[in-house]
């Protein structure tokens, strides 16, 4: 019971924090949209795509990017997540949390899972806007992508955790944003399909086969379109796990991370 | 004993931190931490909140081992870290409300402790108030506030008056040794001399090695804290 008080009182911050911060809500959901509508708008006349799972007939190009941009929010709320941990560690604010008298894997666990609720109400406000634009998935698949965004959410929040416990100081997360960020998002399927990929160079193509980011786009593709992608499913499992245990690992009081601000 | 120490021993790589610190704080008692910048007061601070751990030594609150029994142990100390913890843009009683939820106290309890623990620090007129509008001291009183709702047996504090004005730290000094009139056990880790009063439990700490301990007017044997204490640090430097 303690644990389930908790972890809504967790959840119920960030929720609060994040309704004191606008400005976030705004940047998180103009940076896609401005790849939907004007990146997106250039790149359809030079990007020829064919009929590939999980659509079934030709679609344009705004069409297939969506997926890639709901992971893009997902991804820079991962990273978000982590930057604003980093800044609570250094003003003192995480020691409240680490102190609880509750595992440190479910402290972890209820910060993500709240960071993760308000990155699926972003990419839900974007798939709104977006179906304003005329750019739609068929209706249930609305529903169906909830869970591929709450596994791919946590996914990249875990990674953004366990970044957050290697970075030392708030001024090295530029560097994150540099090797991290913009290779996961680049080297992935988001914006063009793996065998476009493959046109141009093989080792690039084999590098986004390796992405979980890859995967994690492409299960939120398949559930928009109401098909289940195993291969994507397991690899994205496999890497929230992976990461998730990093992050624990991170944070684990042996280890020492709050040691030198102490 | 409310807080036991035995051969606490940290390094930071080859620096030695803390030496074999042992020590005991009685139920009820105000103990006063005190040393110079730099004694190793925030190191020990880190292992009995265990924000890190050590594999040297060990460290029992209430009676619960903080190694074997983390959660009872952490459940029994109240923490107010030296720097300020609470959320600005929350009101007094929300950054309670969030505590006390992370020890698993909500609803009308949470309220009523709350509630209780406001009075107690003379803060309940404040509790709609943004933390951001709070001058230092009075978040400093929140704080002690909240680390309170929970009821603990020791309360901890590191530096709390640091950056405060006179009139407050003496306000909340004086707060603190009230509270250990009610049962609590207080550590207060401070370099500030004129924090310590006659009758309270003085540790003295120093390069990581506990010089004194004992009555605080035993160890002055009738002279001035600060010349005991200048002359204790010197004398070990």
């Amino acid at each position: 019971m303690s644990w389930l008080t908790a972890f809504r009182a967790i959840v119920a911050r960030e929720a609060l924090r994040f309704v004191h911060q606008r400005e976030r809500f705004l940047a998180a959901l103009v940076r896609p949209l401005v790849w939907l509508l004007v990146f997106a708008a250039g790149f359809r006349a030079a990007l020829g795509l064919s009929i590939i799972p999980p659509y079934q007939t030709y679609i344009t190009y705004e069409t297939y990017i969506v997926p890639g941009l709901c992971g893009m929010i997902l991804l820079f709320n991962g990273m978000q997540s982590a930057l604003s941990l980093v800044y609570d560690r250094e003003m003192g604010s995480m020691r409240l949390l680490l102190t609880a008298p509750l595992p440190r894997w479910w402290l972890l666990l209820s910060k993500l899972a709240g960071a993760t609720a308000i990155s699926i109400l972003q990419v839900y406000a974007f798939l709104a806007i977006a179906a304003l634009f005329g750019i739609t998935v068929p209706g249930w698949g609305y529903v169906t992508v909830l869970p591929a965004l709450a596994l791919a959410g946590l996914m990249l929040g875990a990674l953004g955790l366990a970044l957050s416990s290697f970075i030392r100081q708030l001024e090295n997360f530029a560097g994150v944003m540099n090797f991290v960020i913009f290779p996961m998002f680049f080297l992935s399927s988001a914006l063009y399909p793996l065998w476009k990929m493959a046109e141009s160079s093989e080792l690039l193509h084999d590098i986004c086969a390796v992405n979980p980011f890859t995967h994690a786009v492409e299960l939120i593709r398949f559930a928009l379109y109401l098909r289940l992608e195993p291969w994507a499913l397991l690899w994205v499992t496999l890497a929230t796990l992976a990461f998730g245990a990093l992050a624990i690992w991170g944070y684990d009081p042996a280890r020492g991370l709050i040691r030198k601000r102490a | 004993m409310s807080l036991s120490v035995a051969d606490l021993s940290f390094s930071y790589g080859a620096r030695q931190a803390l030496d074999a610190v042992t020590f005991d704080i009685a139920p009820g008692r105000f103990c006063a931490l005190l040393g110079p910048n730099g004694a190793g007061k925030s190191t020990l601070f880190g292992l009995l909140t265990r924000l890190f751990t050590t594999a040297g030594g060990r460290i029992a609150v209430a009676g619960h081992d903080l190694d074997t029994a983390p959660r009872r142990a952490l459940g029994a100390m109240g923490i107010v870290f030296q720097q300020t913890t609470l959320d600005l843009d929350l009101t007094v009683r929300q950054n309670l409300r969030y505590f006390a939820a992370l020890h698993g106290i909500s609803g009308r309890e949470a309220d009523t402790r709350i509630d209780a623990a406001l009075d107690r620090l003379d803060m309940r007129a404040r509790a709609g108030e943004r933390a951001r509008a709070l001058n230092g001291g009075h978040r400093r009183r929140a704080e002690i506030a909240r680390a309170l709702v929970h009821r603990p047996r020791t309360l901890l504090l590191d530096e709390p008056t640091v950056g405060l004005d006179a009139a407050s730290r003496s306000a909340i000094t004086d707060h603190v040794h009230d509270l250990c009139g009610d049962g609590l056990t207080v550590l207060w880790a401070t370099h500030l001399t004129d924090e310590v009063r006659a009758d309270d439990h003085l540790l003295i700490l120093h390069q990581g090695r506990i010089l004194r301990d004992g009555r605080a007017a035993e160890i002055t044997a009738g002279s001035n804290l600060s010349d005991t204490f200048l002359t204790l640090t010197r004398v070990a430097a």
